[in-house]
């Protein structure tokens, strides 16, 4: 039998996304969803998310001179990303999409290995264990299941962690995070689905994604609460995202986060977006950036001056400069490697392939 | 004792879960029901619901959550309950659950037993009779283990949960029923070999899961036509034990390939493959295939037509001698 206590009223979204900045950095105070955070915090806040930015940007110029494949940008979703990621403890986990780079720089992951997936140098090189950030999926939404899985596993197991997913808007369509909140709402799993909702799924906008009032409507169908923040107000995605991780680990289980934000760039690289949206729209868009948005509110509380500029964008230089250095220097990788970690226990497996490679790297060797 | 293969399978889930407390039964039905065959009787009573659970209806969600359970360090044996039923979740275990640990550089491991009841002649409705082991064997990353017999049932079912690799462990569900005089626990061959099952002289026979007591039976007849029989049960489709099949091959000159999915890419292609790449100067004969048609499996009034049995055996191991 279902939770009888439970309220369907209190699991529908509010009429309002939760917004505690405006784009001039005006707080409006909110007694549902206080900030605490002391000056330091919110300082790094905004660190974290110029950081961001300024890898972000790297990224792009090193696929524009060829030495990324391809490269997804999250520009203009800093604020979903640290916000959010901020929110957690640091023995909480997180499995990501391909997009969040600034969630992974929260966890202070390595930038440059984080890029090697775009490189083709390797497919992944970075430990989940180590900053409890699962690997990226490009497969859509799939991640969302093992969010789950890993939030069953903590709280069967006593421990008092939580798991946050990242997907998008054309993720909400995808199968597999229905499943996931399905799973997650009958256990109660500490897990939050935290939705960036940058408007489009490359060039399909949100009216051709579902004909949901919002998105966060969606998680009602499945007892979680829906809840909805602006996106580019990185106050907003803390305050709304500290509250889900609260519930969570007080066992009251799963939350469905639907922050509004925009995509700035291209979806990837490869992508041409002037063929779906307008420049008129990219100008309102840019109105809303998410930094100058807390730069504004710092300043507002005398947080911010040239120094704390300087020191953020010296900091922000020298991770670019470190990522390029890192993607230049990469080695190639080992052809070898190829047969490593497919099986920990290979018994028998490959059948002379490791030779016919050996001998084909022999073999150009000796030219 | 008289085992069943069910139980077999059974007492080694309840001697795994015994024995480490992270292993972990769900799936559909696997709870209070004890499975739809039965193969999980009794675990949620002996280790708890927390240890044995019924999950919601979803396939994707009972493996992608099992790989999670893996990752926060559970050794979870989740339940395809029939064969027809493991495609929604295609994409959690050929994209993720075989790829993660190499994507990972090895940092991630993923000790998940995947059981799935496979094969007809059972008399099921439609998609209750697949075989998709191709697929499996298909996607580098798994292993991909089918007993033929109860002991290998419970020894193999033993070694896949306490490996550190993806393991899709194939049920032959219409041997649930077939019995074997044996006291469990019991210790076969390591499961990536093969085990001759019957020496012989004139043709090998390669089969595996349900089709290992065809064989078999296939072997008695041909004996008394004056044949002799070498059969062989892979046992392992993923990784196949080449040199016991290329040895095989080498005593006997001829090659039968029995299994009950449709021929065209299937196990037989592969084994035929290997034999000539490995054994081409001790070939008398093609390798021949005794396999299920290029057909969508048919329904069940049509299935005794539809699969390979110890006529269909026998004519191919006729035509092979003839060479």
């Amino acid at each position: 039998m279902a939770d009888a206590a439970i309220d369907p009223r209190e699991l529908l979204p509010p009429d309002e996304p939760v917004h505690l900045l405006d784009p001039d950095g005006t707080y409006h105070e909110d007694p549902e969803h206080p900030i605490d955070l002391d000056d330091a915090g919110l300082r790094e806040l905004y660190r974290l998310m110029l950081v961001t930015r300024k890898v972000d940007r790297e990224a792009i110029n090193l696929q524009r001179q060829g030495q990324l494949g391809v490269y997804a940008s999250c520009m203009g979703q800093e604020a979903a990303q640290v916000g959010s990621a901020y929110a957690l403890g640091e023995e909480d986990w997180i499995f990501p999409s391909y997009r969040e780079l600034g969630a992974a720089l929260v966890r202070q992951c390595d930038a440059a290995g984080l890029l090697h997936l775009y490189r083709g140098t390797w497919l992944s090189d970075h430990d989940p264990y180590k900053h409890h950030f699962a690997l990226m999926s490009i497969p859509i939404g799939t991640q969302a299941l093992h969010a789950t899985g890993f939030a069953m596993g903590a709280r069967l197991d006593g421990n008092p962690i939580v798991t946050m997913t990242y997907y998008g808007d054309g993720g909400t369509s995808e199968g597999d995070p229905h499943e996931a909140m399905t799973f997650a709402g009958v256990m109660k799993s500490p897990v939050i689905f935290f939705v960036q909702n940058n408007q489009y799924a490359i060039s399909v906008p949100l009216d051709k994604q579902t004909a949901a009032p919002t998105l966060a409507h969606k998680a009602v169908g499945y007892g979680l609460p829906g809840r909805r923040c602006d996106g580019n107000d990185v106050l907003a995605t803390y305050a709304v995202t500290r509250k889900a991780v609260e519930r969570a680990r007080s066992g009251e289980g799963p939350t469905f986060i639907e922050a509004l934000t925009y995509r700035m760039e291209a979806h990837t690289t490869s992508d041409d977006p002037s063929r779906y949206r307008t420049q008129t729209e990219l100008d309102e868009a840019a109105k809303t950036d998410p930094i100058v948005r807390m730069r504004n509110f710092l300043q507002q509380r005398d947080l911010y001056d040239a120094e704390l500029e300087q020191a953020v964008e010296d900091q922000a230089k020298e991770v670019a400069s470190y990522v390029r250095a890192g993607i230049y220097d990469a080695p190639h990788g080992d052809p070898m490697e190829l047969f490593e970690h497919v099986y920990v226990d290979p018994t028998g497996h490959f059948e002379g392939q490791r030779e016919q490679l050996r001998a084909e790297l022999d073999a150009a060797q000796e030219g | 004792m008289a085992v069943t293969l069910a139980q077999a399978i059974n007492q080694a889930l309840h001697d795994a879960m015994t024995e480490d407390e992270r292993v972990l039964v769900f799936g559909e039905d696997v709870g209070k029901l004890g499975g739809v065959f039965r193969v999980t009787d009794k675990l949620q009573e002996t280790f708890s619901e927390a240890r044995c659970f019924d999950t919601p209806l979803a396939e994707s969600g009972i493996i992608g959550t099992a790989i999670g359970l893996a990752m926060y360090g559970y050794r979870p044996v989740p339940e395809m309950q029939f064969d027809g039923f493991t495609y929604p979740a295609f994409e959690q275990i050929v994209s993720h659950l075989a790829k993660m640990p190499n994507r990972s550089r090895g940092t991630v491991k993923l000790p998940v037993t995947i059981r799935i009841p496979y094969g007809g002649g059972i008399g099921a409705v439609e998609h209750h009779s697949e075989s998709p082991e191709a697929y499996w064997a298909h996607t580098q990353g798994l292993k991909v283990f089918t007993p033929g017999t109860p002991d290998d049932a419970y020894s193999m079912m033993r070694a896949a949960i306490a490996m550190d690799d993806p393991v899709i462990f194939l049920e032959p569900k219409r041997r649930y029923w077939m019995k074997s005089e044996t006291e469990l626990p019991v210790q076969t061959e390591a499961p990536h070999r093969a085990v001759v099952r019957r020496e012989g002289t004139d043709v090998s026979v390669f089969c595996y899961g349900p089709m290992v007591r065809t064989a078999m039976e296939a072997a008695e007849a041909a004996a008394d036509e004056g044949w002799s029989l070498e059969v062989v049960d892979l046992r392992s489709l993923n990784p196949l034990d080449t040199p016991t099949i290329v040895a095989s091959v080498q005593r006997t000159g001829r090659a039968v390939v029995v299994h009950e999915a449709a021929q065209t890419l299937g196990m037989g292609a592969e084994i035929a493959a290997r034999i000539q790449e490995r054994a081409f100067y001790s070939l008398e004969a093609p390798v021949l295939r005794a396999t299920g048609y290029d057909t969508p499996y048919p329904p069940a009034k049509l299935e005794e037509f539809w699969l390979p049995d110890v006529d269909r055996i026998l004519d191919l191991v006729e035509r092979t001698l003839a060479y």
